[in-house]
């Protein structure tokens, strides 16, 4: 039972790319992805009640493994999986109805968005489950090519750009992990739990650079300075539910990774290497995404940069390296993922409804659709820390871990403070303007418009992606804080 | 084979990749290009030919055989598919050629690590592998042009797969890794052969 349990969240998204291959993008097909993504959600659930309950498990002659931070990293997949294939229905019914002129190429778009999605979902369930760190990155590697063909299906030249830049980042990232793999793989192999346990038989200063290559190579999928540069161009071209994914899932499983070479690194080199590097690289990423999105025009470049800031605050929290730190970096993974999720999603009905990118086209949201308009403005409380949402004890959690774990630590998280409020106050202002100022007037008949509806599904689809964030704040001390514990121990070396 | 004519051969065709990614620079625009990548492969597959010949490796032999196939065969004809619009330096080429070789130095400092934690001859190579690495990435930011991006990754790549023939223990574990980062590179050319527009010659998108 526990081995179908591990294999259904890679087999079952293969399964449904299988069939969105063979019988395309239409009504009876058009709901199995979100399925296939709640199944996945349902997976991670019961992994996570028996790993807390029986401890790890293995499965397929142990290649796969799952732990407690497996377990959490496939619900954080799960969650922000269900909330974009719920929403894409909707979203590609907009866009096969904006192209009428050929509505059959369209639904061919369609069926290969949803095919590359269940590949997307398939790799990272595949990355996270792998008892090996090879598989660990060939999943992302995957997921990274699938991300790469989905933001280009606009076949628009701002997306050939944005989609070759993302594959060029993300593939020099990933050649250093390589690299860093191959200085890493010696007698004792690459099966993450072995190098955890022997770590101290690899030589000290050959583990050093090959745990320096592999953070900065899983850094640069997950937006960290300094091959970030593809971020907000990709986030801001992809079409809202890939955004949505890119920023709550592939951000999240490449960060997961990083914190599994920190439990590597620091068996043996002590927590001073991968802490000083994590502390560089997370003040380098706030520096840059807070002096881009200070005059940032564009909303859904402004949420990259947001996102970018977020995952520095997650690498901080990862330097602190305390059980308490760790723990409250998961739950701010699993906040952000979700409110990002959800905030571009909402991004790209505004696409939809307003047909600019440009913030200042999209005034007084609240007047024209009060529905997306609620979404959006919970959505930013959620993203900026506000209770009762999960980001709100992550971010807390995470500030008061860093300045209660020595010197350097707590300089760098009083210094990481600025640039943090700089952007938070970027996306308050233009999230504020976008949704209470006036729409600018314009007179005359035929100017009058309707207030537009956001389709049922979307709402409830982002409705939902904010209850389970807000939930999970409130429950942090309850169902949720053993699995918690039982994954910061293991990310944290705890017997 | 002795050991006199082993550590011979080897550091033969370690220098023969380094050479190669040197001439890539000297030369960044196809058809030179191309021959430059083709030797490439087969001075990386006779690397790791080395290598079997004097462990008495099959699987090792048949990795040499893979490496040759892959990459001085399937790949460097990908290259010479890919379209080229553009392949002009950003700097010139004494800068480049002594950032080449700047960047071969720091090969040697940052590789002695590995060297001092298991020394033998191929791994007294492994600076030959770091430095072409560089040089890939070298190749990626200082020419201009999408053909030529593939082109660095695919010397990064080369570079990588060096090192990893000289260091590797476990061949299963590095011929899928030397896959995967072929998969990669096909990827990049998809989408240069995909686009009516050289993909990095857009510069529309920025802050």
């Amino acid at each position: 039972m526990i081995t179908v349990l591990i294999t259904a969240p890679v087999a079952l998204p293969v399964l449904c790319a299988v069939l969105y291959g063979l019988a395309g993008w239409r009504r009876p097909t058009a709901w199995v992805g979100a399925g296939v993504a709640a199944a996945v959600l349902a997976c991670g659930i019961a992994l996570a009640t028996v790993v807390s309950a029986e401890g790890p498990y293995v499965a397929l002659n142990g290649a796969l493994r799952v732990d407690a931070v497996s377990a959490f990293l496939v619900i954080v997949i799960g969650a922000a999986g269900l909330l974009a294939t719920g929403a894409s229905p909707a979203f590609l019914r907009a866009e096969i109805r904006a192209g009428q002129a050929d509505e059959a190429l369209a639904a061919r778009v369609a069926g290969r968005h949803s095919l590359l999605v269940q590949a997307f979902l398939a790799a990272t369930t595949l990355a996270v489950l792998a008892a090996n760190l090879g598989v660990l990155a060939v999943g992302v590697e995957v997921a990274v090519i699938a991300a790469a063909f989905l933001i280009v299906q606009g076949r628009s030249r701002l997306a050939r750009e944005a989609a070759w830049k993302f594959l060029l980042g993300c593939s020099v990232g990933m050649a250093l992990a390589f690299l860093g793999l191959v200085l890493l793989n010696g007698t004792v192999g690459l099966d993450w739990t072995a190098l955890a346990t022997n770590a101290s038989t690899v030589d000290r200063a050959v583990l050093r650079i090959a745990v320096a290559l592999l953070i900065v190579g899983f850094g640069a999928v997950a937006g960290l300075a300094p091959l970030h540069g593809w971020l907000p161009d990709a986030h801001s071209q992809a079409p809202a539910p890939v955004a949505a994914l890119l920023s709550g899932v592939l951000l999240s499983v490449a960060f997961g990774a990083i914190l599994r070479v920190k439990v590597i690194a620091d068996a043996a080199l002590g927590a001073g290497f991968t802490r000083t590097l994590l502390i560089i690289m997370a003040l380098a990423t706030l520096a840059v995404s807070a002096s881009l999105s200070v005059a940032q025009r564009e909303y859904k470049r402004m949420l990259a940069y947001a996102g970018m800031a977020h995952v520095a605050l997650l690498a901080l929290g990862a330097a602190a390296g305390s059980r308490f730190a760790v723990a409250a970096v998961l739950l701010l993974l699993f906040g952000h993922g979700l409110a990002r999720a959800v905030l571009f999603l909402a991004s790209g009905r505004i696409l939809q409804l307003t047909g600019s990118r440009q913030a200042a086209d999209v005034r007084g949201l609240a007047t024209r659709d009060p529905v997306l308009a609620a979404v959006v403005g919970l959505g930013v409380l959620a993203l900026l820390g506000f209770p009762p949402f999960a980001t709100f004890a992550g971010q807390l959690g995470i500030l008061r871990a860093g300045f209660g774990a020595g010197v350097a630590t707590a300089v760098a998280t009083g210094i990481a403070l600025v640039p943090l409020l700089v952007v938070n106050a970027a996306v308050l202002t233009g999230a504020g303007r976008m949704l209470v100022d006036t729409a600018p007037v314009v007179e005359g008949p035929g100017a009058a418009t309707a207030p537009e509806r956001t389709p049922l599904s979307t709402a409830a689809a982002l409705g939902g992606g904010l209850a389970i964030c807000a939930v999970t704040g409130i429950t942090a001390a309850g169902p949720l804080q053993h699995l918690l514990s039982l994954a910061a121990d293991i990310l944290t070396g705890t017997p | 084979m002795g050991d006199a004519g082993y550590v011979q051969l080897l550091d033969l065709a370690a220098g023969a990749v380094l050479l190669t990614a040197v001439l890539t620079l000297w030369r960044p625009e196809p058809p030179a290009v191309n021959r430059f990548l083709v030797l490439q492969g087969i001075a990386l597959g006779g690397l790791a030919a080395v290598r079997a010949g004097h462990e008495g490796s099959v699987a090792l032999a048949g990795l040499a055989a893979g490496i040759l196939v892959l990459r001085a065969g399937v790949l460097p004809y990908l290259v010479h598919r890919l379209p080229v619009r553009d392949a002009r330096r950003q700097v010139g080429m004494p800068v480049t050629l002594l950032a080449a070789a700047a960047l071969t130095l720091v090969a040697f400092a940052v590789s002695q690590p590995v060297i001092r934690s298991a020394p033998a001859p191929a791994t007294g190579a492994v600076p030959a592998g770091v430095a072409v690495l560089l040089i890939g990435f070298l190749v990626l930011v200082s020419v201009r042009g999408a053909t030529s991006q593939a082109v660095g990754f695919l010397l990064a790549d080369n570079g990588i797969t060096a090192v990893a023939v000289l260091t590797t223990t476990a061949v299963p574990l590095l011929a899928g890794l030397a896959v995967a980062l072929d998969v990669l590179l096909a990827a990049l050319a998809w989408m240069i052969i995909t686009a009516d527009t050289d993909p990095a010659e857009l510069r529309e998108l920025h802050d």
